[in-house]
């Protein structure tokens, strides 16, 4: 049985050949009724916009179907019931799990106790695989992977989307620039890690730094609780705002990604530039997560 | 001082039973813990701490009387003390002797430093750590935390 829980998981042959796959997908090159009979349980604790419908879009563009739970005050885990229970329960009710909690390790968890494949959407702070395969398909799209410069702005600190992304470019031989506010750096054994896998990273203050060196600007949401009061966050998030004016000397094919959604961190003015991509990003997890769903239950 | 002498003077032979010997000085309160040897134990139990050696100036010695401990219970210490040795005693003889190795998965006797990690909830799991090379630290195989240092005051 194959679950998908942390991207590091995956090597690289391992993430092209899933890329390759969602490729051919967005070409339409897919089995309509691939999953015909099959049901998803879709078991989101935390909020969700945009991983929970696409991964309910990709179940539904291959035939299948889903089943899920919003919140955990929705289900037995209210009155007390464990994840280990849930999960074995709700083994029986579908053919593969998605699941979304916020304790770090809870999708390593289900893993354990499922028996049908389970894909990890999101562990608190922790891993975010699917987020990371469309990041990496979405620079695709653009360019080759391998060798760019990756700046990442924003929370790095606590930004799973950062982490799990990171980890992913040290397997292409990435530059990697960091931006963030104090105390919000890329934890240090995350980068120590990175570092002893060969990957160059570069800690910047300040974005027009870097803005001119880099190929892909990679912005995350700086979280407004992160600061001891309104102010603070609002001098930071304003340092940290891209816009059309800071993006006048970037590279031509230079992409703005973001994984959305987004609060202050980017000008609405920029969503019409050739350089915003988030867009685009966030309609590139249907086919990436088709991928993922055939890779499990076929 | 000879450190058997010494240890005589301090500690009575156990007829059957596990001396655990050479650990580092001052740890022995620590290798009961990451045993898992706590009050319940109705064995006796001898320790001796800070006794005078000559290969290690100081050192302490544990003896657990009818208890075998197992290869996996004995690596653990590795963790805090990779000098120490195991004796296995039968009827007042050694008859087993082994250092310890360092282990590559820990599993129920060490709590995640992240609150934020699943295995700190009441889910019917154990703790699990994989050791990095050389014992520089143990990983999370739930949240990927890393320990590098204070392990002791991780243990459960």
């Amino acid at each position: 049985m194959h679950h998908i829980i942390s991207i590091g998981d995956f090597d690289r042959s391992a993430i092209d050949r899933l890329l390759d796959h969602a490729k051919q997908i967005e070409m339409m090159k897919y089995n309509k009724n691939a999953l015909d009979g099959k049901i998803l349980a879709v078991l989101f604790f935390e909020p969700s916009t945009r991983t929970r419908m696409s991964f309910e879009s990709a179940m539904a563009r291959l035939g299948g179907t889903s089943i899920s739970v919003s919140s955990v005050e929705a289900c037995s885990m209210a009155k007390g019931e464990t994840l280990a229970d849930t999960i074995r329960v709700v083994s029986g009710y579908a053919d593969a799990i998605v699941i979304r909690h916020p304790k770090e390790g809870a999708a390593r968890l289900a893993a354990e106790f499922a028996k049908v494949p389970v894909i990890n959407a999101g562990d608190g702070a922790g891993q975010h695989p699917s987020q990371t395969l469309l990041d990496l398909y979405t620079i695709r799209q653009s360019m080759k992977i391998d060798g760019i410069d990756v700046a990442l702005v924003g929370d790095l600190r606590y930004g799973r989307t950062a982490h799990s992304l990171a980890s992913a470019l040290s397997l292409y031989g990435v530059r990697l620039h960091t931006i963030s506010p104090p105390g919000l750096e890329l934890p240090p054994s995350l980068a120590a890690n990175l570092s002893e896998k060969g990957m160059e990273i570069i800690n910047h203050t300040d974005i027009e730094e870097v803005i001119r060196e880099v190929d892909v600007l990679y912005v995350t949401r700086i979280q407004r609780e992160r600061f001891p009061d309104s102010t603070s966050y609002f001098n930071v998030a304003s340092s940290y705002r891209i816009t059309p004016e800071l993006l006048l000397g970037a590279r031509k094919h230079m992409i703005v990604l973001h994984p959305l959604p987004r609060v202050d961190e980017i000008d609405p003015r920029l969503d019409d530039s050739p350089h915003a991509r988030y867009f685009e990003q966030s309609k590139n997890g249907v086919p990436v997560r088709m991928a993922m769903l055939l890779d499990v239950m076929r | 001082m000879d450190s058997n002498e010494s240890e005589g003077l301090l500690i009575r032979r156990i007829k059957n039973g596990t001396v655990i010997d050479h650990i580092d000085g001052g740890e022995a309160l620590n290798v009961i813990k990451i045993l898992g040897i706590v009050g319940t134990t109705t064995e006796t139990l001898s320790i001796a701490t800070n006794v005078p050696s000559q290969n290690m100036v100081k050192k302490d010695i544990v003896k657990i009387s009818n208890r075998e401990l197992s290869k996996e219970e004995v690596d653990r210490i590795a963790l805090i003390s990779p000098r120490a040795t195991i004796n296995i005693i039968r009827n007042y003889k050694v008859c087993e002797k082994q250092g310890v190795e360092i282990p590559t998965l820990i599993a129920g006797s060490v709590r995640c430093p992240n609150p934020g990690c699943i295995s700190r909830t009441n889910e019917p799991i154990k703790s699990r750590f994989e050791v990095l090379p050389d014992g520089k630290g143990l990983r999370c195989l739930y949240c990927d935390s890393v320990i590098t240092k204070d392990l002791t005051s991780f243990i459960i």
